[in-house]
């Protein structure tokens, strides 16, 4: 997390009363997906309690975003696909490792809270934020960007068969409207 | 075959020491950092079951936990330079908090940059890789060099008691060797990742 504060956030506009986290991890057994790599981002709501809660899933907390990707990639080359969960400024982090799944053509899938989009609170976050859809698609990620809170388990299960069948990279990205921007405690 | 006696300054000869530990692999998999320890693993005699990494630099300690984790019955041996672990050195704090009981990781130590001029590396200063890892909780020693105290006060020769530790030994385990800065000639595993990949999870999904 990038903020020393107790997160909390605005209401979100697309939020349509799903809890997209917990659908979200409601799709692991069906995916096969045992493994779930992280640094932590309070935009990833009840998925990684859920998680964390779980004893079949192994949730690996990483120092960087990039140890997620090779990771993944270890796990699938043990026979199993993997998930990397993190905040959009975590998509900064992981662009040489991309370079691994690409040229090995190994899938693995990535969950992505965005931040630095509309009702940013925190410039620092723009930049990255703002890069992460064309910088994934430059490294050969193929992206999904669900339109609402109920549509993210959907494009997720859908991404991770992409994955699987064009072994390759895949990330959904949940955006700020389905999340609910960050609020900055004492800020109006 | 050369073994792997220390030169004056007690560091270790890397094609030699890697070639008598992975002598002992067994159905060990292997996965090789960029640049010469994936030459040195190479030259030990190919093998499916090994990865060889030719870029991601950062990458082999964390790709290693990974295939530890999805395979627990399979050993698996990270050989990777000081300067690719040290990229990749917070890859220390997740596996020793993961605890994977069947992950080793080999660190070839030559304290410098060996593929790019020779530049010294940070090792060559006040970083200790064993200390770091120890200090996430690995069980981590070093061979060779001034401060070496590995099993049997490795000098070069006992690869039995060196190997038994890094393939027996309950994980994780850390064994950084100073080696010495020498010129090795060219031995490369093949170049397309589809290939290493391919033939490499067939492998240790096969048997």
């Amino acid at each position: 997390m990038d903020d020393p504060d107790i997160p909390q956030h605005r209401d979100a506009e697309d939020s349509d009363g799903a809890d997209w986290g917990e659908q979200v991890f409601r799709t692991l057994p069906d995916l096969g997906i045992r493994h779930v790599a992280t640094v932590p981002d309070a935009g990833l709501g009840s998925f990684l309690e859920l998680c964390e809660a779980d004893p079949a899933i192994r949730l690996i907390t990483l120092t960087t975003e990039e140890e997620g990707i090779a990771l993944a990639c270890g796990t699938w080359l043990g026979g199993e696909l993997a998930a990397v969960a993190m905040q959009s400024s975590g998509v900064g982090n992981v662009v040489n490792m991309l370079g691994l799944p690409n040229v090995c053509r190994i899938p693995c899938l990535l969950l992505v809270s965005m931040r630095g989009e509309a009702e940013e609170r925190n410039p620092w976050q723009v930049p990255v934020g703002r890069a992460v859809p064309d910088l994934l698609a430059a490294l050969g990620v193929e992206v999904f960007r669900p339109e609402s809170a109920s549509g993210v388990a959907p494009a997720f299960a859908e991404a991770a068969a992409r994955a699987r069948q064009a072994g390759r990279p895949a990330a959904v990205l949940v955006s700020q409207r389905i999340i609910g921007a960050k609020s900055f405690t004492g800020e109006d | 075959m050369r073994d792997a006696r220390p030169d004056r300054d007690g560091r270790l000869d890397r094609r030699a020491l890697v070639a008598g530990i992975l002598d002992r692999r067994g159905d060990a998999a292997v996965v090789a950092g960029l640049g010469s320890p994936a030459w040195d693993c190479h030259a030990a005699g190919d093998s499916p079951l090994n990865f060889y990494f030719w870029g991601a630099m950062g990458g082999a300690a964390m790709l290693g936990l990974g295939v530890a984790l999805a395979q627990p019955d399979r050993r698996v041996l990270v050989v990777t330079g000081d300067a690719e672990m040290l990229m990749g050195v917070g890859s220390l704090a997740a596996i020793g908090a993961q605890a994977p009981s069947n992950l080793s990781l080999l660190v070839l130590d030559n304290e410098a940059f060996g593929e790019t001029g020779r530049q010294a590396g940070l090792t060559a200063r006040n970083t200790d890789i064993a200390a770091i890892a120890r200090g996430a909780g690995i069980d981590a020693f070093t061979v060779g060099g001034e401060v070496g105290e590995g099993p049997a006060g490795f000098a070069g020769t006992d690869f039995d008691a060196l190997a038994g530790t890094l393939f027996e030994k309950e994980g994780p385990v850390l064994c950084v060797a100073k080696i010495a800065l020498s010129a090795e000639s060219g031995s490369y595993p093949p170049r397309d990742g589809v290939l290493l990949q391919a033939r490499f999870r067939a492998a240790l999904a096969g048997d």
